[in-house]
């Protein structure tokens, strides 16, 4: 694996592109393609009520009189699977990235066999498998099951991230610590994650959204998410184009604003580097 | 006076590289050990025997009376007993500089805050950084980040300072306030292992002069030996052509 210094932008190929003020050509496309999105949001339901407007309150979570019911929310669902398995990947990733830098050979191949095989296996497999594999044993919320697979899978890719993250910092940092008497898990906890994090938070952003985009997978294990209530909103309907219409735009909105927010947070890393 | 660092018959190998072959030698307390050659000829890599950033594959190494080297050392003992400069400072970037010297002092010697705090305000007036206390590494040019990286490792009141070409990365009026620093510590009677090419450095403030090539120690002695009346052919050559450039 290539080593990268620590001014390097580690390049996650999965992302949309992110808008960033320097690029005005990918701005712009931004601007277009986010408010373009929102007027279709609008102007479909407003022009054409049945059945966009029916579709979006079905999926989105509103009853006939537009009261927001939490309960039957695909847009609530989509979130709490794209959160929850966000932080459980962080934690897998976290632990999975400092035992690829172990010096302990037995964790250090545990970790990169683990990385190995679930970057082998496409979502979609993982998903399935773990679900019928834990229903053997058992009973377990369809939310958990989903939370799960997702957080095992991407906990490898965010595992690659915290390790090229950790291997970015100059080796001279760990070397001052050692010499000034720190232990080794001092030095990394005090000294080289506090460096790590600045690196790390953009490509961390992009997983994000990427786990929001997968996350629609999970409607394959009657999770009722932004997917699977358009499904059951169009399999008694028969609206499949109208009704994927507002689903594929509703997740546009959702991946275009997130990456805006992503390519900010990069900006201010940048200039709280420059400013200290 | 007694001996601080003892180097006995040590020899150190990267697979097939040598880069410390039977090096022995005796720094007293109080002296300042200056270590000069060409690249690659091992200096670095004593240093780092010295601290235990190396491991060494045969001989002894001792501070006062602790085995450096052997697999029941007490390694953090050794480090909090060195203080190391680097050439590229390695100060920690997401710290301002009093946390920069007062970390180690708090999390390793379990000092207080206030404590660390005060022997630290005492030691940047003497690199004279007093008021540079709340800045961050990269604010500072690297004269000044290089005397913060000495009052850091001096905050863990080491017994030995090792210095590894502490002003290599600096332009000449930078290294002037760095090895200023330096001769105040010496002047003070801080032992100190010193790598440099500053010949004038060496003149002024060191007792004992190592010239090494090719992984080992080739001749040892004071500055005036060395530098006005080298024995070793090889040396003269090394002299010569560190004088011409
Ligand atoms: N970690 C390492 N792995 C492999 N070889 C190494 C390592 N560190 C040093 N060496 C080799 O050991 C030899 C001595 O290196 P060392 O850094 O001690 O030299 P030096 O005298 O400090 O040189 P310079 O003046 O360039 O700093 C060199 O041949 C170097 O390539
Ligand atoms: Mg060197």
């Amino acid at each position: 694996m290539a080593k990268i210094n620590n001014k390097t932008k580690i390049e996650v190929t999965d992302g949309v592109l992110i808008p960033a003020r320097d690029d005005s050509s990918i701005f712009s496309a931004w601007r277009i393609a986010f408010y373009g999105a929102i007027s279709v949001l609008v102007l479909l339901p407003v022009l054409s009520p049945e059945p966009y407007c029916h579709v979006f309150k079905f999926v989105v979570g509103f009853n006939e009189d537009w009261h927001f019911d939490f309960a039957s929310s695909g847009l609530v669902k989509t979130f709490e699977v794209t959160v929850l398995s966000i932080i459980c990947a962080l934690i897998i990733g976290l632990l999975v990235g400092l035992g690829r830098i172990s010096r302990y050979p037995v964790i250090n191949r545990i970790c990169t066999v683990y990385v190995e095989v679930i970057r082998g296996i496409p979502l979609l497999v993982q998903l399935f498998y773990i679900y019928y594999a834990l229903a053997k044993f058992v009973k377990i919320m369809d939310i958990s099951a989903a939370v799960i697979a997702m957080a095992i899978c991407y906990g490898a890719y965010i595992s690659e991230i915290f390790r090229a993250g950790i291997q970015s910092i100059p080796k001279g940092q760990m070397e001052a610590a050692l010499a000034l008497g720190m232990t080794r898990s001092q030095a990394i906890y005090r000294i080289i994650l506090p460096q790590t994090i600045k690196v790390v938070l953009p490509p961390i952003g992009n997983e994000f959204i990427a786990l929001l985009k997968d996350s629609s997978l999970v409607s394959i294990l009657a999770v009722s998410d932004l997917l699977r209530r358009g499904r059951e909103y169009a399999s008694t309907a028969f609206y499949y184009f109208e009704t994927y219409t507002m689903v594929a735009i509703i997740y546009l909105i959702l991946t275009l604003f997130f990456s805006r927010l992503v390519a900010i947070m990069e900006e201010r890393m940048k200039t709280d580097v420059n400013q200290g | 006076m007694s001996t601080r660092v003892k180097v006995s018959n040590v020899s150190k190998n990267f697979g097939h590289v040598v880069a410390l072959n039977n090096v022995s030698c005796e720094v007293k307390q109080g002296d300042v050990f200056f270590i000069i050659g060409s690249s690659g000829s091992g200096k670095s890599t004593l240093l780092r025997c010295i601290n235990r950033l190396e491991n060494v594959t045969s001989g002894d190494i001792w501070i006062e009376n602790d085995l450096v080297t052997g697999p029941k050392a007490n390694i953090r003992k050794i480090r909090e007993e060195t203080g190391m400069v680097f050439q590229s400072f390695n100060l920690f970037p997401h710290l301002n500089v009093l946390n920069n010297i007062t970390l180690s002092p708090r999390i390793v010697k379990k000092v207080s805050i206030e404590e660390a705090e005060e022997k630290a305000r005492i030691l940047l007036k003497r690199v004279g950084l007093l008021e540079k206390e709340r800045a961050y590494p990269e604010q500072l040019s690297g004269g000044q980040q290089q005397r913060v990286a000495i009052a850091r490792a001096l905050a863990m009141n080491p017994m030995v300072m090792l210095f590894d070409e502490p002003t290599s990365a600096l332009d000449p009026e930078m290294t002037k306030e760095v090895l200023d620093v330096m001769k105040d510590l010496a002047d003070e009677g801080m032992t100190m292992m010193v790598v440099s090419h500053e010949m004038g450095f060496a003149k002024a403030a060191a007792n004992k002069v190592v010239y090494m090539d090719n992984a080992e120690i080739i001749e040892m002695g004071t500055p005036q030996q060395i530098f006005d009346n080298p024995q070793k052919e090889r040396t003269q050559r090394f002299l010569r052509n560190v004088l011409r450039t």
